[in-house]
């Protein structure tokens, strides 16, 4: 299989200057990442809060500048050029996680998907209205001609995200960016959503970044998964393989804070195997250190990400099992 | 003996000359040992099912049936000696999105006080805040502190101090963990489920089956503004009758399974006219012609549940 994105040791360090300038705080928020995505795969970035997980998606997109490190997207490398900036950014699509904010309340549903054909100057009028019903009915939203004409108001969440997920299909990309795209949704139709994404993965071979930081929902749609901590990639490899045995403790963490629908729950204690954070320097040695059940001398050091099977790679020391 | 025990109760809001019937005829009751779950989706009336018990629905809003705490009918104690003896008293709530419900410009001490001078507490006001705050598990320090300099699940975790300050029987929790990080909405969950094993009562309001089964004994499953199935936890969750209950306990994706999964069709209807018959109809994988007419209440081993396939 081909790569469609690669992103080698990818940086971007925040920067808060103090009042007078002299107190410098600065935050790395995507720290040396590497990843890559073949045609036709999820690849699932998870992570909490402040992770750098967005970051890394407006990163690829050229929303912001990374300081250093390359992106390469269907064979070429991504700078600020102008003919690479237009191939990306109509190559590969962003859905976003507020279907409330994300789409314009004041145009139409056939206006907002048609919006970006105008942008890149596909095709002629008619041709952008057929191509944007089209998009409509891939998306299942029907009957295609009234919704077309109505207004995000008129529609349900799950329905605004499917306008999201038309408008970013529309062109035609070979990658489209989910960031947190069912958070905001409804249980009931959280799954709707995922199976569409599937679906649209299977018929036109389109892949997939999904961000999040909900395993289950992850585990239900991708192939492969990264797990992001504090602006670093500490596991890497196939979904099945890393939530059935993680070998990062910070994994681990994430799978036992995760409260699965089980009336034994009720009667068993919940535990987290992570201690309560120490005063620690989190950019020495390993991240995950002050708050590592497991954490040994050694973690005083960086952990690279190193190969421990086929197709998995852990920043740990430890490597629980 | 019974804790709580809503009978027949309406919520209806008054809106734009438009009527919403938020909560509809719901009737349940649960023990004082126990702790209750209410599942449910957006905009199904679990939130205003939980401001009703609290007396703190808007103005707009008409209410009907019965409420019995601990042998009191609520709705018909007047505001002022129900806020004199149950409500923080009694029963307590911890509201949606702790990141807003702190005031940004009092410290957190402060705010505690406000509480205890609005009930009239008569013994030592800095005592009881500290033991509070060591309840639930932070220093004392943070009184000190404005609610932008402590981080979320620490707000959360002031919420829930403050929920507890005058000691109640019951604490209502809307949505205790939404819009934390994953790590700390296990540890607000481990925190609640400490509270409950102290002897708290939890009424917890919330979309996530998951969490509930953490703390409740007794589930209700709310649907376009009616409980459509209530029992126990155990029972519902391993043998749920009612076609949403399984449609909804079917939609959460398992993280040690990989099964696929058929999404749930449609939306629930518009409160604003509910529809005649089951409000579960239109989407039903189930749905029969006796359908269109109101489903009866059906009682089952632990609860009931409004369904014709159980007649």
């Amino acid at each position: 299989m081909e790569e469609i994105l690669s992103v080698k040791n990818l940086k971007k360090y925040f920067v808060k200057k103090g009042f007078t300038g002299a107190d410098k705080e600065v935050t790395r928020v995507a720290d040396d990442i590497s990843f890559s995505i073949k045609n036709a795969e999820t690849l699932v970035l998870a992570g909490e809060s402040g992770s750098g997980k967005t970051t890394i998606a407006r990163l690829i997109l050229r929303a912001l500048e990374p300081d250093s490190g390359t992106i390469s997207f269907d064979g070429q490398e991504i700078t600020n050029q102008k003919d690479h900036l237009e191939k990306i950014r109509l190559g590969c699509q962003m859905v976003h996680q507020d279907p409330y904010a994300s789409i314009n309340p004041r145009m139409t549903v056939l206006d907002i998907i048609r919006e970006p054909l105008e942008i890149h100057h596909i095709a002629n009028k008619e041709e952008r209205n057929r191509l944007a019903l089209q998009a409509l009915g891939q998306v299942k939203l029907e009957p295609v001609q009234d919704i077309a004409q109505k207004y995000p108001h008129m529609l349900s969440g799950g329905q605004r995200q499917r306008v999201a997920i038309a408008r970013a299909i529309v062109t035609n990309p070979k990658l489209v960016i989910a960031d947190e795209p069912v958070s905001m949704l409804d249980v009931s139709v959280r799954i709707g959503i995922l199976e569409l994404i599937k679906e649209l993965q299977q018929k036109h071979g389109i892949s997939f970044l999904y961000i999040t930081h909900d395993l289950s929902t992850s585990r239900y749609i991708g192939h492969r998964i990264a797990i992001l901590y504090l602006g670093k990639i500490i596991e890497t490899g196939p979904i099945d393989e890393v939530l059935s045995s993680p070998h990062h403790p910070y994994t681990q963490a994430l799978l036992d804070s995760i409260s699965e629908p089980d009336p034994d729950n009720l009667h068993r204690d919940k535990k987290i195997r992570i201690n309560e954070p120490s005063h620690v320097d989190i950019y020495q040695g390993c991240r995950f250190r002050a708050r590592c059940p497991y954490a040994i001398d050694t973690c005083k050091q960086e952990p690279e990400l190193e190969k421990v099977s086929e197709n998995r790679h852990v920043a740990c020391f430890v490597k629980i099992n | 003996m019974v804790t709580l025990s809503v009978e027949d109760l309406s919520v209806k809001y008054q809106s734009q000359g438009k009527i919403v019937h938020a909560v509809d005829h719901v009737s349940f009751s649960f023990d004082k040992t126990e702790s209750l779950g209410i599942a449910g989706e957006s905009g199904c009336g679990k939130s205003t099912l939980g401001l009703a018990v609290m007396k703190t629905l808007q103005e707009n809003a008409s209410v009907s049936g019965k409420i019995i705490f601990d042998g009191t009918q609520i709705l018909a104690v007047s505001d002022s000696e129900f806020t004199k003896e149950i409500r923080w008293k009694q029963i307590s709530m911890i509201f949606q999105g702790a990141m807003n419900s702190l005031d940004p410009v009092f410290t957190i001490k402060k705010q505690f006080e406000e509480i205890l001078k609005k009930h009239n507490f008569q013994e030592d006001h800095i005592k009881t805040i500290e033991h509070a705050i060591s309840t639930v598990g932070l220093p004392h320090s943070v009184l000190d502190k404005y609610p932008h300099e402590i981080s979320g699940g620490m707000k959360q975790r002031v919420i829930i101090a403050m929920s507890l300050i005058l000691k109640p029987m019951m604490v209502i929790a809307d949505e205790p963990t939404t819009a934390l990080d994953v790590l700390v909405q296990a540890q607000i969950m481990i925190l609640l489920k400490k509270l409950k094993k102290e002897g708290l009562s939890i009424v917890l309001i919330s979309h996530d089956l998951g969490i509930i089964s953490e703390i409740a004994e007794k589930v209700g499953i709310m649907y376009a503004g009616q409980i459509v199935e209530f029992g126990d936890m155990k029972e519902i969750y391993k043998n749920p009758k009612h076609p949403y209950t399984i449609a909804l306990l079917d939609s959460i994706p398992k993280i040690q399974e990989s099964k696929s999964i058929t999404p749930l069709k449609g939306n629930p209807p518009s409160l604003v006219n509910p529809p005649g018959g089951c409000r579960f109809y239109d989407r039903c994988p189930k749905a029969m012609e006796k359908c269109k007419k109101d489903p009866p209440k059906i009682k089952t081993a632990t609860g009931f549940v409004m369904c014709w396939l159980h007649e």
